[in-house]
């Protein structure tokens, strides 16, 4: 089994739906973790989040995620990130009504 | 029922114009997220995990049909088709847009409820016994105090800025079912000489500390209960910490400076205010007490018992024998519709659900429903007679679950399902828990037990006073589970002891039937509930029932 790093994606709330997003580069938010874009790079991150911080009227509560960067895309690596990932258990609701 | 007065209506309204307006600014850019986050909570409207989520008051846990019917429509057009009823006798919609949200509060408004003080460091939402108004064994409803300390507290001017949330609770029974010693204040109605007062509990509370309260004064008439309240919540004001959020409920102001000191305090205070009340609290009482007289009881002149109704399907009886409670007129009958059928997500309705609950209590109910900290919903005033139409109409609407204060009847947090704060997830753990019960059918024999779930610390699944408690929490990466036992939400409240280590995701179900096995075997017969087997056993022979390595290896 190969090493998988530890990477980052950017994820923020829609100011409007309240949707989980990420930040997809160059300047768009999508509601798929797996077309993320995954930074490796601290400068980069920082970068990224700053731009994600200066769009208060597009999302809410910018932060960087840890990801698996897998080759079918990034996944989750805490299981909070995961469940923001893929909606709630209890119903198909969220992402899981896509 | 309480009916809005002029007052009322023009405060609703001020209050959504302005929450219209504000969104506005929000979603143009003249306000930043920062200057609209404590705007939106002092509306009740939170960002969750995947959206936002707006938290209606319930006050006192007190609905009419017409209301349930806006609740259900509220669900339909702006949510997902449903609602989740909570501990704190509140709805909570999980998906709302923010740009509807002003409209649904408008809707709100047309039926005279509203999500004002459902957050931020105020008196939250007045909570009442589920059953007030009809059980039978109440002194009087206590839902007139309640609705005068609604007013009271409603944009009470020096009470926006608490140094914490304030939450009060009432109850006209001395079985306590409003878990009155869990809450910042608990009220009991209790009689002296003849003369209706309170007993006034405080410093209760769940949450990372959680703490029994403790009597402040034994009696306060009714005629100066106001007064004593603000003297209370006043002292409160000066006293409680403001530098550290978890030091700043009244439960720790309490046992910081002990209980003496703060009654000194508050009376010092009361001496000085009460004057100030002169009795315009009293007037204002009578005249809502008239709106909560009781509603006009068909007198049944034959004592027709249920028992002898034609449907007597076993189903039925199952029914009868855990949904139905006491009620003070003779004929009468109070019933809790459980929102717990063994697989449902405790606590949600559908719209459907809502609409017919709706219908029935308009029919059977005298158009009054209430929902219980506990998450299910009451039909209060019910005609013994007209059970078995009852029945069947829940049955149609999947809400005739035979289940009340048995295992699958369980007190369950949204949890990570849906909750930011959660450290686990709760829902999933009741679900597993209900239907595992459900297929070994072991749900009557192991009767009457309390199961409560909380997400994360702050215990809003109330997993402390639980007979049988499960904390949701993080460890090593992966979600864990912490069993408490012993605790007890009734008139002796008592917190639960932890058990030991926590139990994984696919550890905790087992964990529970070991436990819950068990203890069949322990009791002494079928009338001693697990409450009781524990208090006579202690903890020991549970834990090892629990963590049966543990004794292998010992
Ligand atoms: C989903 C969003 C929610 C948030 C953000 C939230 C937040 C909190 C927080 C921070 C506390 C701890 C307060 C403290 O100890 O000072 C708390 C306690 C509590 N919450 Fe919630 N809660 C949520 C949902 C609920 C729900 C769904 C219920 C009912 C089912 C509920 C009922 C309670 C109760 C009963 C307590 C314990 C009160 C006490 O400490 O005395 N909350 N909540
Ligand atoms: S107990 Fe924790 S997880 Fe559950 S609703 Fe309250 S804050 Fe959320």
């Amino acid at each position: 089994m190969s090493v998988t790093a530890i990477s980052k994606v950017v994820t923020a709330n829609d100011l409007r739906s309240g949707e989980v997003l990420y930040l997809r580069f160059p300047h768009s938010w999508t509601p798929e973790l797996a077309r993320a874009s995954v930074i490796k790079d601290n400068d980069l991150a920082k970068a990224s989040l700053a731009f994600a911080q200066g769009q208060p009227n597009a999302v809410v509560g910018a932060y960087l995620s840890d990801v698996i960067d897998k080759s079918d895309g990034p996944k989750a690596s805490h299981f909070r990130e995961r469940f923001r990932s893929t909606g709630p258990s209890n119903y198909r609701h969220g992402k899981q009504e896509l | 029922m309480y009916q809005y007065s002029r007052f009322d209506h023009e405060f609703i309204a001020e209050r959504v114009a302005q929450f219209r307006a504000q969104v506005a600014r929000r979603l143009d850019g003249s306000l930043t997220e920062d200057e609209f986050k404590p705007l939106r909570l002092m509306n009740g409207l939170y960002l969750q995990l995947h959206a936002y989520m707006l938290r209606v008051a319930i006050p006192y846990g007190t609905l009419n049909s017409r209301q349930m019917r806006q609740l259900a429509m509220i669900a339909e057009r702006w949510d997902k088709g449903y609602g989740h009823f909570t501990t704190r006798q509140n709805i909570q919609f999980n998906w709302p847009k923010l740009e509807d949200v002003p409209v649904i509060l408008q809707a709100l408004a047309d039926v005279e409820m509203h999500a004002i003080q459902t957050s931020g460091n105020t008196v939250r939402n007045v909570t009442a016994d589920h059953f007030a108004g009809a059980a039978a064994d109440e002194l009087a409803d206590p839902r007139p105090i309640a609705e005068l300390i609604r007013q009271w507290s409603t944009d009470h001017p020096e009470f926006q800025f608490l140094p914490r949330k304030f939450k009060i609770a009432v109850t006209g029974s001395p079985n306590d079912r409003a878990v009155t010693r869990a809450h910042d204040i608990g009220l009991r109605m209790t009689k002296q000489d003849g003369l209706r007062g309170f007993e006034v509990i405080v410093g209760g509370g769940l949450g990372r500390t959680p703490m029994i309260g403790k009597t402040l004064s034994p009696f306060v008439p009714l005629d100066d209960l106001l007064p004593y309240l603000e003297a209370v919540v006043s002292t409160y004001n000066l006293l409680g910490r403001r530098d550290n959020k978890y030091k700043a409920r009244i439960k720790i102001t309490t046992h910081e400076n002990g209980i003496e000191e703060i009654k000194q305090r508050v009376e010092a205070q009361f001496a000085k205010i009460k004057l100030r009340f002169a009795g315009a609290d009293l007037q204002l009482l009578k005249d809502i007490e008239q709106q909560f007289a009781p509603p006009k009881f068909r007198a049944s002149s034959e004592p027709v018992e249920a028992d002898s109704a034609p449907a007597q399907s076993p189903a039925f009886r199952a029914w009868l024998d855990t949904n139905i409670s006491a009620h003070k007129t003779p004929g009468y009958a109070i019933v809790s519709v459980s929102l717990k059928k063994p697989g449902a997500t405790p606590g949600d309705a559908s719209a459907d659900q809502m609409r017919a609950l709706a219908e029935i209590a308009r029919n059977f109910g005298h158009d009054e429903l209430r929902i219980s900290h506990e998450q299910n919903v009451i039909l209060p005033h019910v005609l013994r007679t007209d059970l078995p139409q009852v029945f069947q109409a829940l049955r149609q609407a999947d809400l005739a679950a035979a289940n009340i204060g048995l295992i699958s009847d369980i007190i369950a947090c949204p949890g990570m399902d849906y909750c930011a704060l959660a450290t686990a997830r709760s829902i999933p753990v009741a679900q597993q828990i209900a239907t595992r019960f459900q297929a070994l059918k072991l749900e009557h024999d192991v009767g009457p037990l309390k199961l409560k779930i909380s997400g994360c610390i702050n215990a809003c699944g109330h997993h402390h006073v639980g007979h049988i408690g499960i904390l949701g929490l993080e460890k090593a990466g992966v979600e864990s589970y912490q069993i408490t036992l012993g605790g007890d939400a009734g008139a002796e409240a008592e917190i639960g002891t932890r058990a030991g280590p926590g139990f994984g995701a696919d550890e905790i179900v087992p964990a529970i039937e070991r436990l819950l096995l068990g203890y069949l075997q322990l009791r002494l017969d079928r009338n001693e509930s697990f409450l009781e087997a524990y208090r006579r056993l202690g903890l020991a022979p549970f834990k090892a029932l629990l963590y049966p390595q543990a004794r292998k290896a010992a």
